[in-house]
């Protein structure tokens, strides 16, 4: 199974924001922590994670700093501002949404038995 | 193993090389995808593979660098915008440090040049009242420090530099030495050429790394039509500044006109001769060339007037009405057609093959030359006529020198055209012939005066 072109581009502000707010990172390891996140399903290039970031920038959400950490590279680290976090609420609020209108219906059309309440489990 | 990874860091610098050519891509975008390769190699590697095969995963892996750029160019497309950073901001501190200097020498180059245009006055001379001591020195308050600049910048050698030095002292000497009248017609034939043959004087400083090759002197070529183009340029952003100071003062009652006229025009002007040289100096690699771009617009034009001139004349067989002026014109469409030729030539591929724009040029010159061929055995009659000065003399020498120079590069045009001559020759002919302008201006300057009695 392969995520459409264009759920992985509406999707990515929000994961990379959500992926720099758990730490400080850099483009090759966001794009294995969205790689291990996703079981493998979501297929990134590197022309999506670098300009995103770029952007991201630009709009004042993450800052950037060459860094290296003991032991390793010269990388380029990118940092989640105030404005980022808020910007990853506001997503998040939005895919809140999305998702839990999409599993209502989702589960109506799936069993037939539409207004039974299942519990939400184990979504983010 | 050490050999494997040099074998490694060599694959990695050729990458890099390939990723910097994307002008979409800044210095620090390549080393942060060469972090992002190196990443994917050390995890191939530590999975059991070799480095050179990982290594050709891991590129394989980001993709083709054509598709890379185009994701970069949608985020940052003021990239595709050349832009001219004047200092800083540029990738590497070297060529950082290097414009910084150049702008700073260009400053007081041009400070300098700005000075020198109001010196004269401490020795009581002025602007508006010594205009036959101004008219033939202007070139030389001016040019030399545009000279300074470049030679500068090309680390002229001493044998070099003094050369231009004693040119530059003999440019002083033809315009000063001579007892010419304020009225006479010599004053104003060597305000007019000694600009020119210190013109080439400056050529002599840009070609200073390499005086000898063509492909330099084409350079001087190119720069020359630049410099004009910004020249005029900076001149109209100048004339709206000194419009303004002009309205805004007169506003609040006080009248700048004196200051401008003896301040803000003659030093800006000055200042503007050294500026506009740094300028395409500074942005050869940034700004597209757009002298060519002029050439190819107005190439066809050009055409399409002297063939429609041609008509005219065959149908109403009125003659030519050679005056004085009338020479000086032709001279001067005779410089235009030169100057198109030129241009086009210094923007075109060597080895493309010919194509519909060279044979407009052909007929662009070829009718150029029908025209002038006219002109001249009509002023020929009036000299053997009427005697000779100094005017009609430079005019006559002028316009013999530019017909042969365009007979012989429609002869070359001619033979390109027909797929018999190769580009080179026709740009060889064009740089080779640039000497000929040059000692014809010294002349000029120098033995005219003394051959018609300082008339």
């Amino acid at each position: 199974m392969k995520v459409t072109k264009d759920l992985v581009a509406a999707s990515a502000t929000p994961m990379v924001l959500g992926i720099l707010a758990e730490a400080d990172s850099y483009g090759y390891a966001i794009l294995r922590r969205i790689n291990e996140l996703s079981g493998g399903e979501l297929d990134w290039t590197e022309g999506l994670l670098y300009p995103l970031l770029h952007r991201l920038e630009r709009l004042g959400h993450v800052e950037s700093s060459w860094q290296s950490v003991a032991g390793e590279r010269r990388r380029k680290y990118y940092r989640i501002t105030p404005s980022g976090l808020a910007e990853l609420a506001e997503q998040r609020r939005q895919w809140d949404t999305v998702v839990g209108a999409l599993k209502e219906i989702w589960r109506g059309a799936g069993d037939s038995r539409p207004l039974i309440a299942i519990p939400l489990e184990g979504q983010a | 193993m050490t050999d494997r990874q040099d074998d490694l860091e060599a694959q990695f610098a050729q990458w890099r090389q390939y990723v910097q050519r994307r002008r979409e891509m800044r210095q620090s975008d390549a080393e942060e995808l060469e972090d992002h390769l190196r990443g994917s190699v050390d995890e191939l590697v530590a999975a059991g593979l070799h480095a050179d095969e990982a290594f050709l995963v891991a590129v394989k892996r980001m993709g083709s660098l054509d598709e890379l750029s185009r994701e970069f160019a949608r985020e940052h497309s003021e990239r595709l915008w050349k832009q001219l950073v004047l200092t800083g901001g540029t990738d590497s501190p070297a060529a950082d440090t290097r414009s910084r200097r150049d702008l700073l020498t260009m400053a007081l180059c041009a400070a300098g040049a700005a000075a020198s245009i109001k010196v004269p006055e401490l020795f009581g001379m002025s602007l508006e009242e010594d205009g036959a001591f101004y008219g033939p020195n202007v070139g030389l308050f001016v040019l030399p420090w545009l000279a300074a600049f470049l030679a500068w910048r090309r680390h002229a050698t001493k044998a070099l530099i003094g050369v231009l030095l004693a040119l530059f002292a003999l440019g002083a000497v033809a315009a000063n030495a001579y007892p010419l009248a304020d009225d006479s017609q010599s004053v104003v034939l060597t305000g007019i050429h000694l600009p020119i043959a210190l013109w080439f004087v400056v050529g002599l400083a840009y070609v200073a790394d390499d005086v000898r090759a063509p492909r330099r002197r084409m350079d001087f070529i190119r720069f020359t039509g630049e410099w004009f183009v910004y020249y005029v340029l900076i001149a109209l952003g100048g004339g709206v500044l000194i419009a303004f100071v002009f309205g805004t003062f007169e506003a609040i009652g006080i009248s700048p006109e004196g200051f401008i006229a003896q301040w803000v025009l003659p030093c800006g002007a000055a200042a503007a001769v050294v500026v506009a040289g740094w300028l395409v100096e500074a942005k050869q690699s940034v700004v597209e060339n757009i002298a060519p771009v002029l050439t190819r617009l107005f190439t066809p034009l050009f055409t399409a007037a002297l063939l429609a001139f041609l008509v005219t004349l065959g149908v109403t067989s009125g003659g030519i009405d050679v005056e004085r002026e009338a020479l000086i014109l032709f001279d001067l469409l005779l410089v235009v057609v030169l100057a198109l030729l030129l241009y086009s030539i210094s923007a075109r591929d060597p080895l493309a093959p010919p194509g519909l724009f060279d044979k407009l040029q052909l007929a662009l010159v070829v009718s150029a030359l029908v025209i002038d061929v006219l002109v001249l055995l009509e002023i020929t009659g009036r000299i053997t006529e009427y005697g000779t000065t100094p005017n009609k003399a430079a005019a006559l020498g002028e316009n013999v020198i530019l017909l042969a120079n365009l007979a012989w590069s429609a002869w070359l045009l001619l033979g390109l055209v027909r797929r018999r001559t190769p580009f080179a020759v026709l740009e060889r002919w064009q740089t080779a012939y640039l000497p000929v302008y040059a000692t014809w201006a010294w002349i000029v300057v120098l033995v005219f005066p003394p051959l018609f009695n300082y008339l």
